[in-house]
């Protein structure tokens, strides 16, 4: 076995190297194919009629002056729909089309399918639609009232009569976020000419698509098959369906290729939001600094249909108190119905906001304290073997806790290398800051999130790993969005085998069980842990089967001797093996939250230095240092790259992303009105990686690419505070919140 | 109407609509896919190419006003003997995740050391400040550019 080890670790390309992303060159070259880039002969176009106003009552659709333009074959309406109305990852109350009343802004109302693209979308606009104005609802405390409420969680742990020494109390709201994928959405429905259908959409996972799609289009599940196209990002806004149920419907119906391509305010209009939310704290310490009871309510703008906001509430009330200890907490956690877009999956998934608001409140309590605010942090935060404050769990995996934290604290402070380049100020190439203007500051920050699904769901991962002419293949259903799971599975096939050359295949959905969503930061534990399994069962079968020691590129060894070379081993049928990954069962919530609902948990803590003009209310974000746990890094460039581009997200949502609403409307729909970091916004970023190893993850590894998002927020805002001495109880600041704040 | 163009030093004639965008020649008349359409407003630089020696977003450019043009597009950026250093280094650094905006960010790149528009890295940032990217946080596409630039590292 010694002999098998030494040879294993020659593998080039495994667990721990830096190797480069299989589909790296073709993206480099723009040869690689997006969905958008994929085109067929005979294809028609579909362009979607959408809704200009929030809540109005559908009086009539006329699609007759549509129809009457040349080269247009179909109008489909909600009245097309053949079999169930609605879709919806978790809660199924989406309808496919606007059905009786318009419930947001940009909801779909038709479709046009035509020749052409211009043809279609001539004809989306030709739609007559009769509407009758209605008041929408636009206020989340005005929902809660009214009782538009779609899930409540009140989580009820420990003595409600204990208090602390020191009372801190704060009103808290963050706007909502847009993920801002810069492909998209776009997609391809091919009929097979038996009443079947194969779709290439926008996915973050096929099955759970394949499962809404057979429902809503009334046919059997192996009338429909899912793949897996080239999506240009995903960070949430695919976990819904788009455009799917559309594109099916038109195939179906017109025997031909459908084709559309979102613009993106087609874009924006089509897929869910990050929550708005607003949030009323109360922390009691006692006097050392023991935090003691953390009371809060938290109310969730949903918007108009529910789909997985069910789960994101659950995600706000657990990680309500941040990752610390208290003997008490008392939280009350509602998700609400209003005429907005419908809020769902995005990085993080309910954690950011929660954090964004404790994270606050936990620097306020140690300025009150008098205290470091990082030795607050120190004196509170969860290690492994303590239990949530929340859930009552314990933490019973790694949890590095103090180690990120005396990590970060470690590292150097930044001088920002003092250059006089004025596009360094606030304002940056705008040259509008005057530098006796500017003031520095530091703040701090953890993030904190559970990892894969929660809540006693049924979460594994299926995969396939066979032996290919020169080496192996994986074959899987997990969706590569640009995370680089791609890559990361090679690698463990490659180490777990001991072959070098391994492909993956992204199968559709008749070839392959569920892998799962490619969500919850669970991929690399998940659809990695069933491809080392598969793996391993494949290697012990050759070595069982060939009576070997060990396996190489060369073929299976006996005693230093080749017993059978590689070409013996794929001579008849390939052999492959298959499996079904899952990780251990986790409860269901008790009516007061409490129970074993998470399965592991990740954690960082983060340092941002800002510059802020506070004269224009300006801020430049000079420099994030983070330390981040990660269980084992299986790809250090793609662990980095997670890092930074997860900080960016949340930077974005602390100094400039939010969706604005007027009535209801959505007033930003584009990337003139929505800003997102340019190369200009993003500060230098130092990640110092905590290696403990997870007791499940693929060769110790943990997900961990949401941590990065939820840090991000309260750090840059912390450091803003810092820098400007302002309460600041609203993310994202704006200059006038800085240049002229309310007194 | 034909509008003739000189596309990767190739002469093309292409026969489109006298209001398609450039971009939308590019990827429906040309088959040229690279180009990407990502905002359709000149924010993203997802569609940036190169027209007459200046790196132009084709989506804001009227594919009729590209007659006679010289365009240099990604798919022209290929070498004899394998990628250009400048997506060879993006490859390395890991500066291509979803992708989507790589061939813009590549375009952008190649212009502005073609260029000698940058001596530093602030440089650097104000050149490629016109292209989004939503997956990398620009880390590693400023570690990309700056290790073909002599001087150009932090």
């Amino acid at each position: 076995m010694t002999q098998a080890r030494v040879r294993r670790s020659d593998v080039v390309g495994g667990v721990g190297e830096s190797v480069v992303r299989p589909d790296g060159q073709s993206k480099v070259r723009g040869e690689f194919e997006f969905l958008g880039d994929m085109s067929i002969d005979g294809q028609l176009w579909m362009a979607t009629r959408r809704a200009e106003t929030p809540r109005a009552r559908i009086l009539s659709i006329d699609t007759t002056r549509a129809l009457e333009i040349a080269g247009v074959h179909l109008v489909l309406t909600i009245e097309d729909v053949l079999g169930h109305r609605y879709q919806g990852q978790i809660v199924t109350d989406q309808p496919v089309f606007a059905e009786g009343e318009i419930r947001h802004w940009g909801e779909a109302i038709a479709v046009a399918i035509a020749d052409d693209e211009e043809t279609a979308r001539l004809a989306s606009e030709a739609i007559l639609v009769q509407l009758e104005p209605l008041q929408p609802l636009t206020d989340v405390g005005e929902a809660l009232e009214s009782g538009e409420i779609y899930r409540s969680i009140a989580v009820r742990h420990g003595d409600e009569s204990r208090h602390g020494d020191v009372v801190v109390e704060g009103a808290y709201e963050i706007a909502s976020q847009d993920q801002a994928p810069l492909g998209t959405e776009a997609g391809l429905a091919v009929p097979d000419g038996q009443g079947g259908i194969d779709l290439w959409g926008p996915t973050q996972w096929t099955h759970v698509d394949h499962r809404q799609l057979v429902a809503c289009l009334d046919l059997a599940d192996d009338d429909v098959r899912v793949h897996i196209g080239g999506v240009g990002g995903a960070f949430g806004a695919r976990e819904d369906l788009s455009v799917q149920t559309h594109l099916c419907m038109a195939a179906l119906r017109t025997g031909r290729p459908v084709k559309v391509v979102y613009d993106r305010n087609q874009s924006f209009a089509s897929h869910v939001k990050r929550h708005a939310a607003r949030m009323r704290y109360r922390h009691e310490a006692d006097m050392d600094g023991n935090l003691i009871r953390v009371d809060a309510e938290i109310l969730l703008d949903g918007g108009a249909y529910c789909m997985t906001t069910d789960a994101v509430v659950a995600n706000a009330a657990y990680f309500a108190a941040g990752p610390y200890r208290a003997e008490t907490t008392v939280i009350d956690a509602h998700a609400l119905r209003t005429n907005l877009l419908p809020a769902g999956a995005m990085r993080g998934f309910g954690a950011n906001q929660v954090m964004f608001a404790a994270e606050a409140q936990m620097d306020r309590l140690a300025a009150v304290l008098e205290m470091d605010p990082m030795e607050l942090r120190l004196r509170n935060v969860l290690r492994q073997g303590d239990r949530m404050a929340t859930t009552n769990q314990e933490i019973t995996d790694s949890l590095p806790s103090e180690e990120v934290i005396r990590s970060l604290l470690a590292m150097p402070l930044t001088s920002d290398d003092d250059s006089e380049d004025p596009r360094r100020l606030p304002g940056g190439a705008g040259l509008t800051t005057d530098r006796d203007h500017v003031v520095r500051g530091v703040g701090y920050a953890m993030g904190f999130k559970n990892l894969a699904f929660s809540e006693a769901f049924d979460d594994f991962a299926e995969a396939e790993v066979a032996l290919a002419t020169d080496g192996a293949v994986v074959r899987t259903a997990a969706i590569e969005v640009g995370q680089g799971m791609v890559t990361v599975l090679q690698q463990i096939a490659r180490s777990a085998l001991g072959l070098s050359s391994v492909d993956v295949e992204f199968v559709d959905t008749s070839r392959i069980g569920s892998a799962g969503s490619t969500s919850a930061s669970r991929q690399t534990q998940m659809t990695g842990g069933a491809v080392l399994q598969a793996s391993r069962q494949l290697r012990e079968r050759l070595l069982d089967q060939y009576g070997g020691d060990d396996l190489t590129d060369e073929g299976v060894w006996s005693g230093g001797e080749l017993v059978a070379p590689f070409e013996v081993l794929i001579s008849a049928e390939a052999p492959s093996e298959h499996a079904r990954f899952r990780h251990r069962e986790t409860d269901t919530p008790s009516s007061t939250g409490q129970g074993d609902v998470h399965v592991d948990f990740a954690i960082a803590a983060q340092r941002a230095v800002v510059d802020v003009d506070i004269e224009l209310g300006l801020v430049r974000v000079v420099q994030i240092d983070t330390a981040q746990d990660v269980g084992k890094a299986l790809n250090p460039i793609q662990v980095i790259g997670q890092i930074e581009g997860g900080i960016a997200q949340g930077l974005g949502h602390a100094v400039m992303e939010e969706l604005l609403y007027k009535d209801g409307v959505l007033m930003n729909a584009n990337f003139t009105d929505y800003l997102v970091p340019t190369i200009l916004d993003m500060p230098k970023v130092e990640a110092t990686l905590i290696e403990e190893p997870s007791s499940w993850g693929p060769f110790g590894a943990k997900g961990f690419a949401e941590v990065p998002t939820i840090a991000a927020t309260p750090a840059v805002m912390a450091a803003i505070r810092n820098a400007t001495g302002l309460e600041l109880r609203r993310a994202p600041v704006r200059p006038d919140d800085i240049a002229l704040p309310e007194r | 109407m034909i509008v003739n163009v000189t596309v990767n030093g190739e002469q093309r004639s292409v026969d489109l609509a006298g209001h398609e965008s450039l971009l939308w020649a590019l990827r429906e008349r040309l088959g040229l896919r690279a180009a990407k359409d990502a905002c359709e407003q000149g924010e993203c630089g997802s569609c940036s190419v190169v027209v007459d020696g200046d790196l132009v977003c084709s989506c804001l450019v009227l594919a009729a006003d590209a007659e006679g043009s010289v365009i240099e597009t990604v798919e022209g950026l290929d070498q004899a003997d394998g990628l250009h250093p400048i997506q060879q280094a993006f490859l390395d650094h890991g500066a291509a995740q979803c992708g989507y905006c790589t061939p813009g960010l590549v375009m952008a790149a190649t212009h502005m050391l073609e260029t000698d528009q940058a001596h530093s890295p602030d440089d650097v940032k104000e050149a490629l400040a016109g292209n989004l990217c939503r997956c990398t946080g620009y880390g590693s596409v400023l570690r990309a550019v700056q290790s073909l630039m002599t001087g150009g590292q932090e």
